[in-house]
């Protein structure tokens, strides 16, 4: 029980994390309109930001914005700051989350133009014919 | 076919709570993403660029290279919508 | 079970003087918090992509609130597509300039023999430098993907 609950208390952010990446892949491939298919496809996009960004705390660090007269004196320690890594690889999968949305609204507007629906069976049917 | 999907959900989700058994404890020190080049970041960043912001001096000063290649992204997102929407007016 | 949905043009709304009014008052306070956000990127959390979001927030604002024709009004469309390409420019303009003056691509410390500061004082300009063209690229970006995507391309008439 007590290994139990140290197990939960040292991992439940990754559990969070995994339910909501998996409520993302269920809209993904669990529904058959085209727009809720690439609304799953955002929550899976931030659902793993936010595991990127939870597994860079440290306990009891700090923000990763120094003060530039007391570090240039006496220096700063690695494990008082958070890891400011994943901060700087999540700006750039943000935009790549922006740049993919905006690009696949785009091909539902003229999948729209073309088919007449922006339902998964229907547009199937009608490409079968 | 939602039956089908809902049981692949689930057996992903087991497989992936079950690989967070190899994951370091949250808030660790001494987890392998804290180790190899992070400390490095920390302690040269501010006495190499003058900037208090580790997070902006990495973005564009150490890792640069990324953050350009990120500009062209957007750039080509913008330029894909619009020759995919945009027509001449017939 | 598939409805059928109502396009926004069917149920026409019309000029509403609070929404006006209240939006003409903010935008050019949002344009000034986003200058702020990417002028102090070094001391605060900020930086160029934030502040090209917000500036091209004001401008998908200006497009919602009163019509599309006024916000390409004050945002012309070929001034749009000249920023995009100068953002990137800039950028891309300052590693090869670097380059061009004997150090790596985007090595700004060694942009030094244009003006006297410090090699140290150059990468917080060369920081700074790249910022402002990665803000220009992102409004620029933003502000023409919510004009595409809202009037289908035709860029008459939006939301």
């Amino acid at each position: 029980m007590d290994a139990m609950l140290q197990e939960i208390v040292a991992k439940y952010n990754y559990w969070i994390y995994v339910v909501l990446m998996m409520i993302g892949f269920y809209a993904m491939i669990g529904k058959s309109n085209l727009v809720k298919k690439l609304i799953g496809m955002n929550i899976f996009q931030t659902a793993i930001i936010l595991m990127f960004i939870s597994a860079g705390v440290k306990k009891g660090g700090g923000i990763p914005i120094l003060d530039k007269q007391a570090v240039l004196e006496r220096g700063v320690e690695a494990a008082s700051i958070v890891n400011p890594l994943p901060h700087v690889l999540m700006l750039t999968a943000i935009v790549v989350s922006v740049s993919v949305t905006g690009v696949a609204l785009a091909i539902l507007q003229r999948i729209h133009g073309l088919y007449g629906s922006l339902e998964e069976d229907e547009i199937l049917e009608k490409i079968d014919r | 076919m939602k039956k089908r999907a809902l049981l692949s959900t689930l057996f992903t989700g087991a497989l992936l709570l079950y690989g967070t058994g190899d994951f370091p404890p949250w808030g660790d020190p001494n987890a392998p993403a804290a180790r190899h080049v992070s400390p490095l970041y920390i302690e040269k960043s501010v006495e190499d660029t003058h900037v208090p912001n580790i997070v902006t001096a990495v973005l564009a000063d150490y890792r640069g290279y990324d953050t350009m290649f990120e500009t062209i992204v957007i750039f080509c997102a913008g330029v894909v919508v619009v020759s995919a929407l945009r027509r001449p007016d017939a | 079970m598939k409805e059928h949905y109502t396009l926004p043009q069917d149920r026409p709304i019309g000029p509403s003087l609070i929404i006006e009014l209240s939006c003409r008052i903010m935008i050019p306070f949002i344009q000034l918090f986003a200058l702020y956000v990417i002028a102090h990127g070094h001391y605060s959390p900020g930086g160029g992509f934030q502040g090209g979001v917000l500036l091209g927030a004001a401008y998908i604002l200006m497009a919602i609130a009163f019509d599309q024709k006024t916000s390409m009004r004050f945002f012309p469309l070929r001034v749009n597509t000249a920023l995009a390409g100068t953002g990137v420019l800039i950028y891309t303009g300052t590693g090869i300039a670097c380059a061009l003056l004997g150090g790596l691509f985007l090595d700004y410390s060694a942009l030094e023999p244009l003006f006297p500061l410090g090699p140290v004082e150059w990468r917080s300009m060369g920081i700074f430098i790249v910022e402002v063209g990665v803000g220009l690229a992102v409004m620029s970006i933003m502000v023409s993907l919510f004009w595409d995507l809202a009037s289908g391309g035709r860029l008459d008439r939006g939301l």
